[in-house]
């Protein structure tokens, strides 16, 4: 029998399996699905501190293996986040979730963080500096000064781990996640979605409405397995590996590079079973590999 | 309970002009209203092609489609025997109960579809139907013999004046007294029809979407209630709801 469990920065998960932010609403679209208590954790939707509408519609666009969206971080704010739909997840889920803190300003970041950090449902806050589909979404991300300033922010309200979500659209983003550690972070997510569009054939015109967005599913795994063996190399706290998951073995392949846990994006979207089904095929993946402890799989391709 | 299910193609014929009729075998207990959709997995390509539902049984669904890019143009070669993997029993219909003794159905091209399952149960309930049917021309017509079938009122209208009135839906609804309207088709058609028409109505809404469950937020629209997803609070809208 394969161990499953997994240590992520203190918080230990079933297995490692995380529905990543922006792909699980706030988890109870897919409680419609499955029991969502088999999940090592889930992440749910990026938070602002105000609601936000988010960008006009059409938001998504199709491209080989995956998809380009620009949802433009639609949420009602952090406090009927915290008030309402975290309590009615509570039904349906009795782990610790991830919360996924987005901001304006690192002043915005640190306040969204902070109501988060109040909640007994939060585990994990996650700081969200990568959003390609919002102004000033990537700014925070893209350079190691300003990701240290969110990030010291964040830290000096928050007592919970925090995690900081990069994006792989940076020169070094080894770089960006050693700024993350030395501001605190207990721990990065990598990565978010990366830069795309799509241009129709017949109006000549951007298939989205916010004209670009950013590249998720099937096409992201092996350029988001890229950036977790690089920053596993080069930090010293957890990464969860984020992109392009869809099967037991990529989670396994992404352990491999350095991730400690892992979080399945898009695939959540296509198939509503992605992460059940994953996690059911994950101990005779693990046995193919030789794996008593999953958890030995964390960095194994640089040993 | 709406669910993923796999359903035996037995048909998928062409009707009209890029316009096809799939016949599905497979558990569809979790559609309870016409106006409901489908989101269809297709092969080689990653996202779902949401459809709605034209008929259902317990066991059977009717979709009626028009073929407009790569993924609808691969779904209309799909062969009779094929399997296909189905997210079913998505959205809020329309609800039969606000229909009142008179209910006029208005469709427009592919948004023809769904209407035709709400007026059968119309009809079943001993309602006096009548539908408006608009195209462009004659040789994109379809379902009408279906819904004379039904025995409702059916009256076409086509944009060239091949076949029927010539002119739009909205240019014969002033002969028609109702009790409530029900509607789907291009969104400036369900605003003309918004216009001029009178008393309640239940319009359905498209919108392109990622999952089709409400997870994802890709097909959200502004109601006077606030944000709604057109696949999970919608597709069907009541008139007092919308936000042009």
């Amino acid at each position: 029998m394969v161990n499953l469990k997994v240590n992520l920065a203190g918080m230990i998960l079933d297995n490692p399996v995380i529905p990543s932010s922006g792909t699980f609403g706030y988890g109870l679209d897919h409680a419609r699905y499955y029991d969502l208590n088999i999940l090592g954790s889930i992440a749910i939707k990026g938070t602002t501190l105000n609601p936000r509408f988010g960008n006009p519609t059409p938001r998504v666009a199709e491209c080989a293996s995956g998809a380009v969206c620009s949802i433009g971080l639609q949420n009602p704010g952090v406090d009927e986040v915290v008030k309402t739909l975290l309590p009615e997840l509570k039904k349906y889920y009795r782990k610790k979730v991830i919360a996924n803190a987005c901001g304006f300003s690192a002043e915005e970041f640190a306040e969204v963080a902070a109501r988060f950090d109040a909640s007994d449902s939060v585990g994990i806050i996650e700081v969200n500096v990568s959003c390609p589909n919002v102004e000033s979404g990537l700014s925070f991300g893209s350079y190691p000064n300003t990701v240290y300033e969110v990030t010291k922010k964040v830290r000096k309200r928050v007592k919970k781990a925090v995690f900081v979500k990069l994006s792989p659209m940076v020169a070094d983003i080894k770089e960006i996640a050693c700024a993350a550690e030395e501001a605190g972070a207990d721990g990065v997510t990598l990565i978010n979605a990366a830069p795309a569009m799509r241009i129709d054939l017949k109006t000549k015109k951007p298939v989205l409405a916010n004209k670009k967005g950013g590249l998720s599913g099937k096409a992201l795994f092996p350029v988001a397995l890229r950036c977790v063996y690089d920053v596993y190399g080069a930090v010293k706290i957890p990464v969860v590996g984020v992109g392009g998951i869809s099967s037991a073995e990529d989670v396994i392949e992404m352990m491999y590079a350095g991730a400690t846990a892992v979080g399945v994006g898009a695939e959540n979207l296509v198939e509503p079973f992605a992460c059940k089904k994953i996690i059911e095929e994950l101990p005779a993946a693990a046995e193919r590999c030789g794996l008593v402890n999953l958890a030995d799989a964390t960095g194994a391709a640089h040993r | 309970m709406r669910g993923q299910e796999i359903f035996n193609v037995k048909q998928n014929y062409k009707l009209a002009d890029a316009v096809y009729r799939m016949e599905l075998e497979g558990n569809a207990s979790s559609v309870t209203a016409a106006g409901q959709f489908v989101n269809v997995k297709t092969s080689g390509f990653y996202l779902r092609r949401p459809f709605s539902v034209c008929d259902f049984s317990e066991n059977s669904l009717t979709i009626v489609y028009k073929t407009a890019g790569k993924g609808t143009e691969a779904f209309s070669r799909v062969k009779p025997g094929e399997k296909l993997d189905v997210l079913v029993g998505l959205g809020n219909g329309y609800s039969l109960d606000k229909s009142g003794e008179r209910p006029l159905l208005i469709g427009g091209g592919v948004g023809i579809p769904p209407l035709y399952g709400l007026a059968k149960r119309l009809a079943a309930q001993g309602r006096e139907v009548n539908v408006v049917l608009g195209f462009n021309t004659a040789s994109e017509i379809f379902l009408e013999k279906d819904f004379r079938a039904l025995g409702v009122g059916v009256t076409v209208t086509t944009v060239d004046g091949s076949y029927g009135k010539k002119g739009l839906v909205t240019d014969v609804l002033g002969s028609f007294s109702y009790t409530h309207h029900y509607t789907c088709g291009p969104r400036a058609m369900l605003k003309a029809v918004y216009e001029k028409t009178t008393g309640g109505g239940s319009y359905s809404l498209e919108e392109r979407m990622a999952c089709g469950f409400g997870a994802c937020l890709a097909c959200t629209c502004k109601t006077t209630y606030g944000h709604a997803r057109v696949c999970k609070e919608g597709p069907v809208f009541e008139k007092e709801d919308l936000v042009w």
